[in-house]
């Protein structure tokens, strides 16, 4: 437990001893706000909820959070100083963890900084909050999973731009899985069975139905199985790598 | 302390080291010598247990790497190739991050640092980002992460490369002073350092041991062992080389020019017998022929030539052209 906190303290210290924190949150904030008021039209909707604000963070997060997580395993590889990292008495699943922790408690402080547009839709109307309060923690359980899909990415290369474009692939399946781009290649051949079971890894199936207000059990669960296989694919990697 | 038995490693079809084996002792500082490519590396990365051996294992101060990976790991300091570590921390950041991964704390943790930052000198440059450091203080900095919680066995893959010759010097001192309650491996290709500071030198090619002793007793298989070396000035000629021929118990001689002097090397004919006597005789020749005597001495032998010998030898063993 010790190790796995140093790391996530190192880890974290890294992102906020470069700009990087900072342009990412930056960046982070100001395309969320320019979705939701210009794309999104949020004061034409005239509602007073946040569900168009969580509407674009799947799509958002499906290029942002792999810009996070590229460096995870990939700048280390890179560095050398993996090498440090895996010759100290550090246990795998520490490392993997911590590092991962690191990153989603990251994003997770980049996401609450979108507060302000809590206190809108608070000033202007009167919302359910209780409604608000599970959009952000499914969208917290998002990130949690595309940071997941990244880790695992990020250990395979040492190439952090292969490790971004990897991630984004992938993660864009698991965002997509449940919509038509994806079932109709299935579908013509496919049993109904093997449809719902893809249908069902998609990040948006479950995220909707959390930012819907409806916290279900199953929607948690499916984030953190999601979020638990990754890291243990990541361990795996990262332990593959260590035999040559 | 640290046992390495049948040690392996295959990458593919090639394979990097091959079935060693060998036993460090407290007190013992081993040169771990080999040509670029030789395994030197990979063999250290094995004990370290970064990487995994494809077959056999080490065990430090009895703790299997394969098996009991993190106990072992708690007793080793290590300085991987090149000295890599967070270039993005400050000396002092990156120190307090290794000092808790050690289960350093509190008090414990901030006399550890400054017992390393000394031993390093490293001081004036404790709050600066590792990335803005030259090449000697970041090894200095990998030195100072090895040593940190005290470890009874020390691996050093080069330490000294990038260093001046000041801060060779230091760092070797550091090596020695350490040495005493210490299982100590270091890799190098400065085959001085190996007479400086190891008390036992390995040389291993192509993922095999060549050679296994003390500095001495393979500067003992040079050809130059107990040679003599007679560096003349002014003119000198044939007949010169004719009269040390003509000393007893004489080989060989070679004769090699340089500028206004001239170096004889006599090879004896026992090169087993460390005596003096060649070396009198040559002392008294030179006086008796009234030659301008720049320098004489017997040689100990050449570790470069045994280590070129070694090392260039191919599968068969016969030396490659």
């Amino acid at each position: 437990m010790n190790e796995l906190l140093a790391v996530f303290r190192r880890e974290l210290g890294g992102y906020f001893s470069t700009p990087l924190a900072f342009i990412f949150i930056v960046i982070f904030l100001f395309t969320m706000g320019a979705f939701t008021f210009y794309l999104g039209a949020f004061y034409e909707s005239d509602q007073a909820d946040l569900t168009i604000f969580f509407n674009f963070h799947p799509w958002l997060y499906l290029f942002l959070i792999p810009a996070i997580s590229m460096r995870l395993w990939a700048e280390e590889r890179r560095s050398g100083s993996i090498e440090l990292l895996l010759s100290l008495p550090v246990p795998l699943w520490a490392a993997v963890t911590g590092k991962f922790l690191a990153a989603w408690v990251f994003s997770g402080l980049a996401l609450a900084l979108t507060f302000p547009m809590w206190l809108t839709v608070n000033y202007l109307g009167d919302p359910d909050n209780g409604v608000i309060l599970a959009g952000y923690l499914g969208s917290f359980f998002m990130a949690g999973g595309y940071l997941a899909i990244g880790s695992c990415l990020s250990a395979v290369t040492r190439n952090q731009v292969i490790a971004f474009v990897v991630s984004v692939a992938v993660s864009f399946l698991f965002t997509v899985s449940g919509l038509p781009i994806v079932i109709d290649f299935f579908s013509s051949w496919a049993p109904q069975q093997v449809l719902s079971t893809i249908a069902s890894f998609s990040f948006l199936t479950h995220f909707n139905a959390i930012i819907r207000g409806v916290i279900d059990l199953r929607d948690i669960i499916y984030f953190v199985t999601l979020i638990g296989t990754w890291l243990i694919a990541c361990g795996i990697v990262v332990d593959m790598k260590k035999a040559g | 302390m640290i046992v390495i038995d049948g040690l392996s490693k295959h990458f593919g079809p090639f394979t990097a080291v091959d079935k060693i084996s060998f036993s460090v002792a407290r007190g013992e500082v081993l040169g771990f010598l080999g040509p670029n490519g030789a395994g030197k590396s990979t063999t250290m990365k094995m004990v370290t247990g970064f990487l995994a051996p494809s077959a056999g294992t080490a065990r430090i101060c009895g703790h299997d790497i394969v098996t009991s990976t993190l106990e072992a790991q708690r007793v080793i300091g290590y300085l991987p190739e090149g000295a890599p570590a967070y270039g993005d921390m400050t000396v002092r950041g990156f120190l307090k991050f290794i000092a808790r991964v050690r289960r350093l704390s509190g008090t414990q943790a901030d006399k550890a640092i400054d017992r390393s930052v000394e031993a390093t000198e490293l001081a004036e440059v404790l709050e600066q980002p590792i990335d803005t450091l030259s090449k000697g203080f970041r090894r200095r900095v990998g030195l100072a992460q090895a040593i940190l919680h005290n470890p009874p066995v020390l691996i050093m893959d080069e330490p000294t490369d990038g260093l001046d010759p000041n801060q060779k010097f230091e760092v070797r001192k550091l090596i020695e002073r350490m040495s005493a309650d210490k299982a100590i491996v270091i890799s190098t290709h400065i085959l001085e350092e190996v007479d400086a500071i190891c008390t036992r030198a390995l040389i291993i090619d192509r993922g095999h041991i060549v050679a296994d002793g003390t500095p001495a007793e393979l500067m003992a298989r040079s050809r130059y062992h107990n040679a003599v070396s007679l560096t003349l000035g002014g003119r000198t000629t044939a007949g010169t080389a004719e009269k040390l021929r003509a000393l007893e118990g004489i080989e060989s001689i070679e004769v090699s020019p340089r500028g206004e002097e001239t170096t004889f090397t006599l090879f004896p004919a026992r090169r087993g017998e460390g005596d003096t006597l060649l070396v009198d005789a040559v002392a008294r020749l030179a006086r008796e022929e009234n030659w301008q005597v720049r320098a004489l001495y017997g040689e100990a032998g050449r570790l470069d030539e045994v280590f070129r010998h070694l090392t260039r030898l191919d599968k068969n063993g016969k030396e490659a052209a």
